[in-house]
C-alpha cells in the first residue's frame, strides 16, 4: 500500500522469482513454450478439458455448499438448489451438463491421440497418465450421479458396485465393504460425497503430471514428426492461446445450448423420482459416456467374465503404445491404418447404441461383433498392420512445407528441442 | 431345490411359462402409440410460460388433482411466480391447515397456512394414499413433468388418453384403459369431465383445454426456472456470438504474421 512508485509490483515478483520461480516457470511454460506450428484444431481439446475441470470443480464447490448427503434429504436438498437457491439451477444444469462435456471431449482428445500416434515414443507416459485421468473421471462422474439420489442414481449405484461380487471369494465382502453395509443406503451416499469432492482434486495432481509430462518433448503433431528446429514451432502465447480461445468460445456456444435449452436432454426422467428401493425402475441404463463400456460388459453371458472383459478394456488403453509396431505416429503416413482407425470408432459407437438398447436379438449380435472388434483392433490388427504396413515417406520437416509457401521466418522462435 | 427338480418337472414348469407368457403377450402386444406434441407457448428457444394458462392450470391443480396428487416441492409463496399478488397468496394459504408446533405446552397443533409453508398435500403418508387409492400411489405432481419421457406431452396424452379397452383386453376392477399409459391399465380413474372446472378468466372448460392448462402448469411446477433460463441463455448467446466473432478476428490477425 505504501509503495505506490511504477515499477514496485514487479520488483515484488523479481523479489518473489529469486526464491520461487513460479513466474517464470509460468512464462517458459506458457508463454514462450515453443509449440508446432501445425497443430490443427484437434489439439484444442487438451486445453478445452482442462478448462473443463475448473469449470466442474467451481460449479461442484457452490453445489456442495447448498447439498445436504444424507438419504432422507439428498434428494430435496438437490430440489432446494433448484427452485430455491440463487442460480442454483445454473450452478447443477451447468455441473450436470458439464460431465457430458467433458466426457465427450476427453473422448475427442483420446481418439485424436489414436489417430496421430500421440502415444508413441517418447510420450508413452504421457499416454499413461492420461488414461489415469480417465479412470479417475470415470469413478468421480459415476459417484457423482449417485449423489441427487433419484431412482437411477441409486440403481446405477447398486448394479455398477454390484460388479465387483462377480470376483470369486473377495467379490461379496468387496461389495459390502464399498456399501458400508448390505445394501446401498445411508453410508454409501455419505462415502460416495466424500470421494467424489476429493477425487477432482487427485485429477487436478495426475493432469498437472500429464502437463509436465507433455512439456517435457512437446505436442505431437498432426505430421507426427519431431520438431527439427526453431523454424517448425512458434511461442504458445500468442498463437496457441487466441486459437484455444476461439476454439473455447466455439465449444461455449455448444455447452450453453444444452444448459440453458435442453438441460435434461442428456439425463434419466427415472432420475426425478426419489430413490426407492423397494421398486426397480423399468431400465437401468448408464450416462450415455458409459454405454459402450456397458455394452461390453452385456456382450458376455458371464458376470465375471463381463466384468473382467470391462476392465480390460480400459487397462488395455496403458499397453497400447507396446501393441502398436509401427513406428510412423501420424495416421496420415499410414495407408491402412487411416482407415481401420475409423473401424474402431464405427465400433465405439455401435457399442454405445448397444449399451442404450435391451439387449435382445440384433443388439446383443452387434454387441458382441463390436466387443470382439474392439480387442480385435488392439490386440492383432495394431501389432500386425505395424509390421504389414508401408508407411508413406514422411517430410523433412513441418517448417519446410509451410515456409515453402514463401513467408518471413519467425521473430519470436522457440529453442530449438534437444534430441532425446 | 432346482438341483432336484427332475427333467418331467422342468418340462413342465417351461410350458407353464410359455401358456403364462402367451395369455399375458396381448396386454403387451399393444405397443403405446407415440405421444402426439402439442403446442406449448414454453417450447423453443425464445419460448416463455404463458401466465393465464398457469393460473388456469393452478385452478384445474386446485379444483381436481390435488384430492389424491400431492405437489411435495411447491410452497404457497411459490405462487407469485405465476402471477398471483402476495396478498391473494397469504389468502389462499391461509384456507389450508398446515401443522404446526410444539408449542410451549409441548403440543402440536394445526394453524392456518403461511406463505413460507410447503403446499400440503391430501394424504399424511404414503400409506394413507394407496389406502385410499386401491394400493396405487398417486405420484408427486411437483416433478411429474420432470419425471416422465415426453413431458407435458405425456401429461396431456394421459388426461385425452381414456378409451374404451379394445375387444379381448380385460380390465381389472379398479384399473382403468388408458392408451398412453405404460401397459394401458391406469389407476387413476378419468379425472376430467367438461366442465370440472368454471375459470376465473371464463375460458371454456373442455377437456382438451384443461388437460393442456394442467399441463403446462405441471411443467412449471417442475421447472420453475424455465423462464428466466431461457431470457439468460439469449443473453449468453448474444455474448458468445460476438466473443467468437472477436476471437476469429484476433486468431486470424495475429496466425497472419506467420502464414
Amino acid at each position: 500500500m505504501a509503495e505506490t512508485r511504477p515499477g514496485a509490483g514487479r520488483r515484488i515478483i523479481r523479489w518473489i522469482d529469486y526464491r520461487l520461480p513460479f513466474m517464470a516457470t509460468l512464462e517458459h511454460e506458457l508463454y514462450d513454450y515453443p509449440t508446432p506450428r501445425n497443430l490443427s484444431y484437434w489439439w484444442n481439446f487438451g486445453s478445452l478439458a482442462g478448462i473443463m475441470l475448473v469449470v466442474m470443480i467451481v460449479t461442484g464447490v457452490f453445489l456442495a455448499m447448498q447439498y445436504t448427503p444424507s438419504s432422507e434429504q439428498a434428494f430435496d436438498s438437490v430440489q432446494h438448489i433448484m427452485r430455491d437457491v440463487n442460480y442454483g439451477w445454473l450452478m447443477r444444469y451447468a455441473h450436470e451438463n458439464g460431465a457430458s462435456m467433458f466426457f465427450a471431449i476427453v473422448y475427442i482428445h483420446i481418439f485424436r491421440g489414436l489417430y496421430y500416434g500421440s502415444y508413441k515414443q517418447p510420450r508413452e507416459f504421457l499416454w499413461m497418465l492420461g488414461v489415469v485421468i480417465l479412470l479417475l473421471m470415470m469413478a468421480t462422474a459415476f459417484m457423482g450421479y449417485v449423489l441427487p439420489w433419484g431412482q437411477m442414481s441409486y440403481w446405477a449405484a447398486t448394479v455398477i458396485t454390484n460388479l465387483f461380487s462377480a470376483l470369486p471369494l473377495i467379490g461379496h465382502p468387496i461389495v459390502t465393504f464399498l456399501w458400508g453395509g448390505y445394501n446401498v443406503g445411508d453410508p454409501t451416499l455419505h462415502r460416495f460425497y466424500a470421494l467424489h469432492y476429493l477425487l477432482p482434486f487427485v485429477i487436478v495432481f495426475v493432469v498437472l503430471l500429464h502437463l509436465v509430462a507433455l512439456h517435457r518433448f512437446g505436442s505431437n503433431n498432426p505430421l507426427g514428426i519431431d520438431l527439427k528446429g526453431p523454424q517448425d514451432s512458434v511461442p504458445f502465447h500468442p498463437y496457441y492461446t487466441i486459437k484455444d480461445l476461439f476454439g473455447l468460445s466455439v465449444f461455449l456456444l455448444i455447452y450453453a445450448f444444452f444448459v440453458f435449452y435442453a438441460p435434461n436432454f442428456l439425463g434419466d426422467p427415472q432420475n426425478a423420482i426419489p430413490a426407492n428401493p423397494m421398486q426397480t425402475p423399468p431400465e437401468i441404463t448408464p450416462e450415455w459416456y458409459f454405454l459402450p463400456f456397458y455394452a461390453i460388459l452385456r456382450s458376455i453371458p458371464s458376470k465375471l467374465s463381463g466384468v473382467l472383459l470391462l476392465a480390460a478394456s480400459i487397462f488395455i488403453l496403458f499397453v497400447l503404445p507396446w501393441l502398436d509396431t509401427s513406428p510412423v505416429r501420424s495416421a496420415r503416413f499410414r495407408p491402412v491404418y487411416k482407415w481401420v482407425f475409423w473401424l474402431l470408432v464405427i465400433a465405439v459407437v455401435a457399442l454405445g447404441w448397444v449399451g442404450a438398447h435391451p439387449p435382445e436379438g440384433i443388439v446383443i449380435t452387434i454387441g458382441r461383433i463390436a466387443t470382439f472388434y474392439y480387442f480385435f483392433h488392439f490386440l492383432v490388427l495394431f501389432p500386425l498392420i505395424g509390421k504389414l504396413e508401408r508407411p508413406r515417406p514422411l517430410p523433412a520437416s513441418i517448417g519446410t512445407p509451410v515456409l515453402a509457401g514463401g513467408s518471413s521466418p519467425l521473430g519470436r522462435a522457440g529453442a530449438p528441442l534437444e534430441k532425446p | 431345490m432346482p438341483l432336484e427338480m427332475s427333467r418331467l418337472v422342468r418340462l413342465a414348469a417351461a410350458l407353464a411359462m410359455l401358456l403364462a407368457l402367451a395369455t399375458v403377450a396381448p396386454t403387451y402386444a399393444q405397443e403405446t402409440p407415440p405421444l402426439p406434441h402439442q403446442q406449448w407457448s414454453f417450447d423453443g428457444v425464445f419460448g416463455t410460460y404463458d401466465p393465464a394458462a398457469l393460473q388456469r392450470g393452478f385452478q384445474v391443480y386446485k379444483q381436481v388433482c390435488s384430492a389424491c396428487h400431492p405437489v411435495t416441492h411447491l410452497y404457497f409463496r411459490d405462487l407469485t411466480a405465476i402471477g398471483y399478488t402476495a396478498a391473494e397468496v397469504k389468502a389462499l394459504a391461509a384456507t389450508y391447515q398446515c401443522a404446526a408446533g410444539p408449542n410451549d405446552k409441548g403440543q402440536m397443533y394445526q394453524r392456518p397456512c403461511l406463505p413460507a409453508d410447503p403446499i400440503p398435500g391430501p394424504f399424511p403418508n404414503e400409506e394413507a394414499a394407496r389406502a385410499a387409492n386401491g394400493g396405487a400411489l398417486p405420484p408427486d405432481q411437483s416433478m411429474l413433468v420432470a419425471a416422465r419421457e415426453g413431458g407435458p406431452d405425456y401429461v396431456y396424452a394421459i388426461l385425452n388418453g381414456y378409451k374404451p379397452a379394445p375387444s379381448g383386453v380385460e380390465v381389472p376392477s379398479g384399473k382403468y384403459y388408458n392408451e398412453y399409459f405404460p401397459g394401458h391399465m391406469i389407476a387413476m380413474p378419468p379425472p376430467l369431465s367438461a366442465g370440472a372446472v368454471t375459470y376465473a378468466d371464463g375460458t371454456k372448460a373442455t377437456v382438451p383445454q384443461m388437460a393442456h392448462d394442467a399441463a403446462t402448469f405441471l411443467t412449471w411446477a417442475s421447472h420453475p426456472n424455465l423462464d428466466s433460463r431461457h431470457i439468460m441463455g439469449a443473453k449468453v448467446f448474444l455474448f458468445l456470438f460476438v466473443t467468437v466473432g472477436i476471437f476469429y478476428a484476433a486468431k486470424r490477425k495475429i496466425w497472419s504474421r506467420i502464414h
